[in-house]
């Protein structure tokens, strides 16, 4: 066989099977798996619940907004190994059960998330990042650089603001009805986590985080401590 | 004209119906309330544990007969600090409306079977 054909013959089978095989493994179509293994528990089009009986019936997070929500990298890798973000999970009053010191989350009642591989993780991350439904929101937060020290971010979200009520800042110390935040900063953008704080409502009109019109330098604190705190749970784990 | 009336009436009953589509109390407080002040209203919800102000225990009667209605509707609207309590009660006057506050204040007077002075 002379150069040439062998050349040829090589592009005559050698790509085409390279190219089927990489379709297999990075060609997922996120779109097609949203549809399919998603939107029967997540809403993917909008709008947010307008009833209570609306809230209460939806089975998982809204994402069709995912695209100015989550950090990409976040999605990618939780989407292969998921873990619980809600401690009391999705709505939080069907998982709770009175006990002898009060309620208590009823654990069994709490189901682990489909996984999904890292082919087809990386198409699902790509396919909810082009879901923008709140750009408007988002374009209203600037983030301003700056520097805060734990101590004090933790003075402004527990002491004066009470925003631990709902929400844990360390795997073990914090309230239950809201996502735990100590993954924040990893999971979100930080436009989201300003505007969100600014107003739950704007983005989720029925959702129990009340909007306690905390200050735009409120605000910007509460936003490097989030990251803060991501920081220093990534250390650890 | 008496009947143009009433069909006017009917018309816009639906179409307020549809837009504010007011909640029950009992429906607000499962959602909004019962995440602190528990299933029971005895103000042990399952935030409790780590708060370093517990939550008003809503059918205790001798407590709660000590607040007029004005006042209740202003800790529910403007949170805990409008009435010089803890930041850890919320204010709700961007979740409920006024209505739905004063349907709140009625529903609260049912579960400790109260009212203020007795
Ligand atoms: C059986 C219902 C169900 C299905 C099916 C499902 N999810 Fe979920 N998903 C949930 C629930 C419930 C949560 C909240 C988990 C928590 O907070 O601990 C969640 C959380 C998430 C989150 C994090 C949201 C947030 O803001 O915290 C993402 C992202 C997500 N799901 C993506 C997906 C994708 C992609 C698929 C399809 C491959 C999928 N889910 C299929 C129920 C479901
Ligand atoms: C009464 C309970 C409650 C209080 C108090 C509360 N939150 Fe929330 N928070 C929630 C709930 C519920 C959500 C949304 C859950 C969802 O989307 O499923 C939320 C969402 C958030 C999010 C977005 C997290 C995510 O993963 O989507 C941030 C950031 C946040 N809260 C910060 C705060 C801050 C800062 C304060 C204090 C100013 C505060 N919260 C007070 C209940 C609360
Ligand atoms: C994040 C937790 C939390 C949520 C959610 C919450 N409360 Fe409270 N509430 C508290 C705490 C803590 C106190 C006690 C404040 C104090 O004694 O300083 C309180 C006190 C009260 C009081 C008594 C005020 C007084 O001193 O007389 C009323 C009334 C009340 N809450 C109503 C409500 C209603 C109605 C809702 C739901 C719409 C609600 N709360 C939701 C935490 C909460």
């Amino acid at each position: 066989m002379n150069a040439l054909m062998t050349r040829a013959l090589w592009r005559a089978v050698a790509i085409p099977v390279f190219a089927a095989l990489s379709l297999a493994a990075w060609g997922a179509d996120g779109s097609a798996i949203l549809q399919q293994q998603c939107a029967a528990c997540h809403n993917l089009t909008g709008p947010a619940p307008q009833t209570l009986q609306a809230l209460w019936n939806r089975k998982g997070p809204d994402l069709f907004y995912a695209g100015n929500k989550y950090r990409e990298a976040w999605l990618v890798s939780w989407l292969q190994k998921p873990k619980p973000i809600r401690p009391a999970g999705e709505f939080y009053g069907d998982h709770i059960k009175p006990g002898p010191k009060g309620d208590e989350v009823d654990a069994t009642t709490l189901k682990a998330h489909p996984a999904l591989g890292q082919g087809e993780a990386t198409a699902v991350a790509a396919a909810l990042m082009k879901l923008k439904a709140h750009d408007d929101l988002i374009a209203r937060e600037k983030i301003e650089p700056g520097t805060l020290s734990k101590s004090m971010g933790e003075m402004v979200f527990d002491k004066f603001l009470g925003c631990m009520a709902c929400h844990r800042i360390e795997p073990d110390y914090g309230g239950l009805s809201g996502p735990e935040l100590y993954t924040a900063g990893e999971r979100l953008q930080p436009q989201f986590i300003a505007s969100y704080i600014r107003s739950p409502q704007a983005w989720d009109p029925k959702i129990w985080m009340p909007n306690k019109h905390v200050s735009d330098a409120n605000i910007q604190k509460l936003v490097r401590y989030l990251e803060l705190l991501s920081k220093e749970n990534a250390h650890e784990k | 004209m008496r009947n143009n009336r009433l069909v006017l009436l009917a018309v816009l009953t639906a179409v307020a119906g549809a837009s504010s589509a007011a909640e029950t109390a009992a429906d607000n407080y499962k959602t909004y309330c019962v995440q602190c002040h528990g299933s029971q209203g005895n103000g042990k919800g399952i935030n409790i544990r780590d708060m370093s102000v517990q939550p008003r225990d809503h059918t205790d009667a001798k407590a709660m007969s000590g607040r007029t209605d004005d006042e209740l509707f202003k800790v529910i609207k403007e949170g805990g600090l409008s009435i010089d309590k803890s930041v850890l009660m919320p204010p709700w006057g961007d979740t409920l409306s006024d209505g739905e506050i004063r349907d709140m204040v009625q529903h609260l007077r049912g579960l400790c079977k109260c009212r203020y002075g007795s």
